[in-house]
């Protein structure tokens, strides 16, 4: 049942991504990324990593989609696409590049499966290790601290005018 | 243990093969679910019209069936019957799925309200900020709605909505912090049995920006711009008719129902009462809330946008981030036996932070900036 559900996911995944791309009207191609995103979730979701699957959604379909949305409220002509420039060649190269590192990576690596069972309750855990007495709680501050001056930094350049 | 696993393990002693035991209790529980939602939001439209009626002085529909009960039946079978219309404008595809993606997130909420003891269809470890999730993926229904119809009435609604969802997201979900902190857990089960005293008494503060947040995002009035219909006419379902109407319809009062439901679970100590049986304890509770919605709906008059953008800004965050610090002093300075000094404690913090706020805090009167 894991492996039909799984193929089902990793097909939607493929093809949403493909869309994202082929698809010429950018809100349609906006949606297949929230598509995507949401497959990804659900593939954390089979591997037993509920509070991953649920931050995914919360954060890229509640927030990073919305502010793909933002930009395409502010794009015009959103119907037909932006015009292809001739930029075409150099960008294939750099995409099969991409993809080729990508592949190499995932073949050479060898993923090790713990043996223990799943955790049942993630939350508490993962809490844990982050803010516990071996934790990460430094790194955190710092992210948080960069985070906040990132928002600081964007109400300064509002302010300016 | 939840009654669906208890359903599963008598499957499994009657020797059912395993996909069998695994799907007949989760289809049976979305079965009874999706009956609940619908008789539910029945009653809720006829409560609606009728209480609002009531605070109008006038009588509202009471000739269909005993007390126009059958009104909203009437109104269902009516909306069913009316022409699908599609803009010629219109982006087809989207304008199709839009209802869909509003109102099956809706649906999904209900996996984790406790209705009962153990009558929960699943019992997530992360269950309350499951239902923030899910609900975010709603406004994008919303937008798409607002995109796909091709009017720019509608797309004025999707920016608004936007803006809204996102604010008054903040808020609420500190808001539930809060909570968490109390309880120690985020499973909706472990909420309700954390709540010897009721977390309104415990927490009043963090009550009234739930309660706000919640009603901002189901747009509810006073926070109703989405549709405000002096301005925008209907918002994003302005070129809906006939069955997807009739979505956005459902969605609306299911939306409401739902977040009556986490209300009730958060604050208001979910299935828990004394003599009546748990389930009717979770209905006049939900009851209660709903009410509390429709009287602010008669009583308070719509808000301006950039009224509405510094209430949740100014007003609703900063409040928040407060009843998070003092809550989480307390927990960490109190023993856990002294819950009642904490009730004192947060209920004069609460009247005297809103006050002290309100006073910096002035709207309608001078210019208001965002």
């Amino acid at each position: 049942m894991l492996e039909i559900a799984f193929a089902l996911l990793a097909i939607t995944a493929v093809a949403s991504a493909v869309a994202v791309i082929v698809v010429r009207d950018i809100f349609r191609a906006a949606l297949c990324l929230i598509l995507l995103f949401m497959t990804v979730a659900g593939v954390y979701l089979l591997l037993h990593a509920d509070f991953l699957a649920i931050v995914q959604i919360l954060v890229y379909v509640g927030a990073i989609s919305i502010l793909i949305i933002v930009a395409i409220m502010l794009t015009r002509d959103a119907r037909q696409g932006p015009p292809l420039g001739n930029l075409k060649y150099p960008a294939a190269v750099v995409g099969i590049l991409l993809l080729g590192v990508v592949v190499f990576g995932i073949i050479n690596t060898a993923f090790v499966i713990p043996d223990n069972a799943p955790l049942q309750e993630t939350v508490k855990p993962l809490g844990k290790a982050l803010f516990g007495d071996s934790g990460y709680l430094l790194t955190m501050e710092i992210a948080v601290v960069m985070l906040l001056s990132a928002i600081l930094g964007a109400i300064a350049v509002i302010r300016e005018k | 243990m939840t009654l669906l696993d208890q359903f599963q393990l008598i499957l499994k002693t009657a020797g059912w093969p395993e996909w069998a035991v695994y799907l007949t209790p989760a289809i049976v529980g979305i079965l009874i679910i999706i009956i609940f939602v619908l008789t539910v939001v029945i009653v809720f439209i006829w409560w609606e019209r009728r209480l609002i009626s009531r605070f109008q002085i006038r009588l509202g529909p009471n000739r269909c069936g005993p007390e126009g009960i059958l009104q909203p039946i009437a109104t269902a079978v009516k909306i069913l019957l009316k022409e699908d219309i599609v803009p010629e404008k219109a982006d087809k595809l989207i304008h199709f799925i839009a209802p869909i993606i509003v109102f099956v997130p809706i649906l999904l909420i209900f996996a984790v309200v406790p209705f009962g003891e153990g009558a929960i269809l699943v019992d997530l470890n992360v269950g309350i900020i499951y239902v923030i999730a899910i609900s975010s993926i709603s406004v994008i229904g919303i937008f798409m709605a607002a995109w796909g119809s091709g009017n720019k009435y509608s797309y004025i609604s999707g920016m608004r909505s936007i803006a809204q969802m996102v604010s008054y997201e903040i808020p609420v979900v500190l808001s539930i912090v809060g909570i968490a902190l109390v309880t120690g857990s985020f499973s909706m089960i472990k909420i309700v049995e954390a709540q010897s005293i009721p977390f309104i008494l415990l927490q009043p503060l963090g009550f009234l920006i739930f309660f706000l947040g919640s009603l901002a995002e189901m747009n509810r009035s006073p926070f109703d711009l989405l549709e405000a219909d002096s301005e925008i006419v209907a918002g994003y379902h302005i070129e809906y008719s006939g069955m997807k109407f009739a979505m956005f319809y459902l969605g609306e009062y299911g939306v409401a129902l739902a977040y009556s439901g986490i209300i009730t679970t958060l604050f208001l100590s979910g299935w828990q009462g004394p003599l009546l049986p748990p389930i009717l304890w979770f209905i006049i509770k939900v009851m209660l809330v709903f009410s509390l919605i429709i009287w602010m709906r008669a009583t308070l008059p719509r808000l301006r946008v950039d009224q509405l953008m510094s209430f949740a800004w100014k007003f609703l965050l900063p409040m928040a981030v407060i009843n998070l610090v003092v809550v989480a002093v307390e927990v960490l300075v109190l023993p856990a036996g002294l819950q009642w000094v904490m009730v004192i404690l947060n209920f004069g913090l609460a009247a005297v932070l809103i006050l002290l706020w309100s006073k910096l805090f002035t709207l309608g009167g001078g210019r208001v900036e965002v």
